[in-house]
């Protein structure tokens, strides 16, 4: 077939995400969830899976998996059931994995996503509870279980609580589910409830994806192993071209499960059929139901924090900030909690000055902060207090910087600052019209020249008379003066 | 004169308590016991002397020193090899946990250590109970005290053996279908199955989740009430166990059965029961009505589908929880040439016969396809024996039937696995059911000198009344004449 008599081709995206939970203590035992650490280091005789120990419920567990489901805007389920997921594997300690299976935690929930200004939603099918798994380090051989000559095991993870949130195959582009996986972890980070960190496995997204004409339904493919929203994207989009060159040269794609090779850029097949798992599900009896009572669900809610994309609206409809503007701000929770803050607590200045500082001088100081967007070293009212400054006139721009640099060092309040190190505007004209006029007398030839029209040596006054005023001089009050002595 | 070993644990309590007697002393006069028959009986897989000796020494201290004392404080006991015992093997009867050193004790071992029990040793059952003759252990078969050529019942026959030889003034068993009443019955001995939930989990091996509690084995019905005590009650560690205050079984006791209705379920009271059981149970029905019970007979129709149903779920939650055992972390590990095969070789080398055949049998009824018509139906069947009993339970306090429909049979005789199966008719529909019931012993039968037992079957935690009927019999027809082990000739 000629490729341009191709009919147009749809493609079909449903993402499967699991979320460590960051809960103090394991999902069925007192052991410390954590990342890393000397191998088999948080673990005890339930989460190692040893003859006659019995799971019990973390409740911050439950809690957190149904702020995630409302979140989600998913029905709550009166009674949810858990279920054992039977499979050998070594790093499963029971050879089962305790998981949900008919009766998950929330259902039928959606996200609403935004791509270039366009708004998409995304259909949640789940959100459940589970147990993860530990981790196995094939030695030897070519790394994989079957021909390594041994394998470790380290069982820390074993027994961390899982979310899985599967959507609605509702996704249509690579970039849309590049934005529902940044939503989904964006709203997992307001809710408190997980680091998200694709890079240490905290989030881990699954993706299938098909293309066919429209109306039809393609073969599946599942694609393994993205680790950052980059890698979601650039894979899916890989993904799809590779599809669609199939279809469009008259192949037909094969079912399969394929891996993502960030390095080489491109997914690799896994394998082709899908391997005729029967997980011989059945309801856990060594727990109960879960039965969430009305009043705590009525709490939960009531808990909730507003949500990033509600935020977002928020800002440019009440406060006339831009979509960029916004976006920046409710990028993480604390930053647009910092923003509020500020805007709350400034007496001068206004939520776009505000917006500003936080948006361009603040963002740039910190990505030098490890996970600075989501604790910022820095209070709302110290924010405040010097964009008020700024508002005020009593700080330069430059100097309101070199005072916010030193704030997020130390903690200390801008005033304290700026009063201790000398940083000051000087907008009082007496005080400014004697460096003036010492600069004036000190370059006739340059005030000549401005006399006579020509603007260029304007610049070089400016700058000796900052110089002359060790850089306190306002340059709004300075300017203004200098045009007045040279008319 | 009566020997320290051949008194009832209430008795060795209260004579150790007031200083009558020293824990030593009755540590002593176990261990001795134990060694004297053990020979002949095999009820233990691993016994702890030492443990015992300084237990027993902890306990003369405590006693020296006026401290409080626990209910059990110096009674020496016997724990069934599948409840887990920190720092003790711990083995199931199973190949595959032969070297199983548990790191942490169950809680019913646990509440009795604090109780002051002194634990004598870890007796032999069916491998992770599951049989109902002992012959299924992968180390041994024990033997009935009341004759060395029967079997001792199963799966807790080893636990049943200990009380009848006098090695053990109690022991606990589990029960997941009649692992415990079935074997008190055919040794004897009273045994008690609480409601599910009464007695935590924690610790015992699992064989069937929603069927596994533990409970007493005991001389007499007195005994049963007082080792229940120590042992019921909500555990943290286990989410099935069942909130509220444990009653004071030894005070409830006194009440009879005067008043008490109490009904004969029709279905297990004659067909398929050995017409010298069905003649002891209806002289023991008829003790009942002499002692002011109003007796009737009661149908249950679904009673007889119990070994059905509990053959599609127990083995369905065993082939997952017995799938722990792979030689990855604890336990027999043979080598393979890679993990699978290792698993493989493993489990192909430490389980035995009747555990494979259970967990296949397991494995297929909650397998995709056959899942609606074996394992969710056997779910629904049990929920219509519930009922069944609940509706008997609204005409009746207590329902009674045979603990087993033979006495004990011989060893090696019953080679057929579902012939084996049919010896737990009369207690598995009360397991499923999840209600409390205690055998106690109904006399001999004509036949063979062997004991038989009467079962009592109580609505969920009504263990009060039943121990009060149990009692009420018991002081009526008098305890059984010591086996002939007890006095050796």
């Amino acid at each position: 077939m000629n490729p341009t008599e191709a009919p147009d081709l749809v493609t079909t995206i449903g993402l499967e995400v699991h979320v460590e939970l960051k809960t103090n203590t394991k999902m069925f035992c007192g052991c410390p969830v954590g990342f890393g650490g000397e191998p088999n280091s948080r673990v005890c005789p339930v989460c190692l899976g040893h003859p006659g120990t019995l799971p019990t419920m973390n409740e911050k567990a439950v809690e957190y998996t149904t702020k995630i489901a409302m979140a989600l805007g998913c029905d709550i389920a009166p009674r949810s059931v858990f279920h054992r997921k039977n499979y050998f594997y070594p790093d499963m300690p029971k050879n089962y994995q305790i998981s949900q299976y008919d009766l998950p935690v929330g259902e039928r929930g959606s996200l609403e996503v935004e791509v270039d200004g366009e708004f998409y939603t995304v259909g949640i099918t789940r959100a459940h509870l589970e147990e993860d798994t530990g981790k196995s380090l094939h030695i030897g051989g070519g790394g994989r279980i079957h021909d390594a000559d041994y394998s470790l095991e380290d069982f820390n993870r074993a027994g961390t609580p899982l979310v899985e949130i599967v959507s609605e195959p509702d996704i249509t582009s690579p970039a849309v589910a590049r934005a529902y996986a940044t939503e989904l972890r964006s709203i997992l980070e307001y809710l408190g409830v997980s680091d998200v960190r694709m890079e240490e496995g905290s989030m881990r997204v699954d993706a299938n994806i098909s293309v066919a004409p429209p109306g039809e339904r393609g073969k599946k493919v599942e694609v393994k192993n993205m680790n950052s929203l980059r890698s979601v994207f650039r894979a899916l989009e890989y993904e799809e071209k590779r599809q669609r060159e199939v279809l469009r040269s008259g192949g037909s794609v094969t079912q399969s499960t394929r891996h993502w090779d960030e390095k080489a850029g491109r997914t690799q097949e896994l394998r082709t059929k899908e391997e005729a798992f029967d997980y011989r599900y059945f309801p856990e009896p060594d727990l109960v139901p879960l039965e969430p009572a009305v009043e705590w669900l009525r709490q939960l809610r009531e808990e909730q924090p507003e949500l990033p994309i509600e935020r977002a609206k928020r800002y440019q409809r009440d406060l006339g900030l831009s979509s960029y503007d916004a976006g920046v701000l409710r990028s993480t929770k604390a930053l647009g909690d910092l923003f509020e803050q500020a805007l709350a607590a400034a007496k001068k200045a206004d939520a776009k000055q505000v917006s500003n500082w936080v948006t361009n001088d603040l963002m740039s100081l910190l990505a030098a902060v490890p996970e600075g967007t989501k604790n910022p070293p820095l209070t709302g009212s110290n924010l405040a207090e010097l964009v008020d400054m700024v508002a005020g006139g009593d700080l330069s721009k430059s100097q309101a910087q070199q005072v916010l640099q030193k704030t997020l060092e130390t903690g200390r309040r801008p005033r304290e600052i700026a009063d201790e190190s000398g940083i000051k505007q000087v907008s009082d004209e007496g005080a400014l019209e004697a460096a003036i006029d010492a600069v004036l007398a000190a370059n006739p030839d340059v005030a000549e020249r401005l006399r006579s029209g020509d603007n260029k040596p304007f610049g070089f006054l400016m700058g000796e008379v900052m110089k002359a005023t060790k850089g306190q001089g306002n340059p709004k009050v300075v300017s203004g003066l200098i045009r007045k002595k040279i008319s | 004169m009566t020997e320290l070993w051949e008194r009832t644990a209430a008795d060795l309590a209260s004579l150790v308590a007031s200083k009558q007697v020293s824990a030593a002393e009755v540590a002593e006069s176990c261990i001795a016991r134990t060694n004297e028959v053990e020979g002949d009986v095999l009820s233990y897989l691993t016994l702890t002397p030492e443990a015992a000796r300084a237990k027993a020494a902890g306990v003369d201290a405590a006693v020296a020193a006026g401290e409080p004392l626990g209910p059990l404080a110096g009674v020496p006991m016997a724990l069934k090899d599948i409840i887990c015992t920190e720092g003790i093997r711990s083995t199931a009867a199973s190949k595959i946990l032969d070297t199983y050193i548990p790191p942490y004790s169950a809680t019913v071992a646990q509440r009795l250590y604090d109780a002051g029990g002194v634990l004598l040793g870890k007796t032999n059952l069916d491998e992770f109970a599951m049989g109902s003759s002992t012959e299924n252990s992968a180390y041994q078969v024990t033997r009935n005290p009341w004759d060395l050529s029967k079997v001792p019942g199963g799966s807790s026959g080893g636990s049943a053996a200990a009380v009848a030889a006098g090695q053990a003034p109690f022991s606990i068993g589990t029960d997941t279908g009649g692992s415990i009443r079935q074997p008190a019955a055919l040794c004897g001995v009273v045994g008690l199955k609480p409601t599910y939930g009464l007695v935590p989990r924690y610790g015992l091996i699992a064989f069937a989740s929603s069927l596994d509690q533990a409970g007493p084995i005991t001389r007499d019905v007195r005994d049963a009430a007082l080792v229940l005590g120590a042992i019921a009650g909500l555990d943290p560690k286990d989410s099935t166990s069942l909130p509220g205050p444990v009653p004071d079984y030894m005070g409830a006791l006194d009440k009879g059965v005067e008043g008490l209705k109490i009904g004969v379920v029709k279905e297990i009271s004659g067909e398929g029961v050995n017409p010298a059981v069905q003649t002891r149970f209806r002289e023991a029905v008829q003790i009942l009505e002499k002692l002011g019970a109003q007796v009737g007979e009661v149908s249950l129709p679904t009673f007889g589908y119990g070994i059905d149903i509990y053959y599609l779920i127990a083995p369905a939650e065993a082939s997952s929880n017995l799938a722990r055992f792979d030689g990855v972390r604890y336990g027999l590990r043979i080598d393979g040439a890679d993990v699978e095969n290792m698993n493989r070789n493993s489990r192909a080398a430490g389980f035995g016969p009747e555990v494979k055949r259970r967990i296949m049998l397991g494995t297929y009824s909650l397998s995709s396809g056959y899942y609606d018509a074996y394992y969710l139906k056997a779910q629904k069947a049990r929920t219509l024996i519930a009922r069944d009993f609940a509706r008997a339970y609204e005409q009746f306090d207590l329902l009674v039937s045979p603990s087993a429909p033979t006495t004990a049979f011989g060893i090696g005789e019953i080679t057929d696995p579902l012939t084996m199966y049919l010896s737990d008719i009369c207690t598995v529909p009360s397991s499923l059911a999840g209600a409390a019931a205690i055998s106690v012993p109904a006399g001999l039968s004509a036949d063979d000198g062997l004991p038989v037992g009467i079962q009592f079957m109580a609505k969920p935690l009504d263990e009060t009344t039943m121990l009060s009927a149990a009692y009420a019999f018991e002081q009526e027809l008098g305890l059984l004449p010591k086996p002939p082990l007890w006095s050796p000739s």
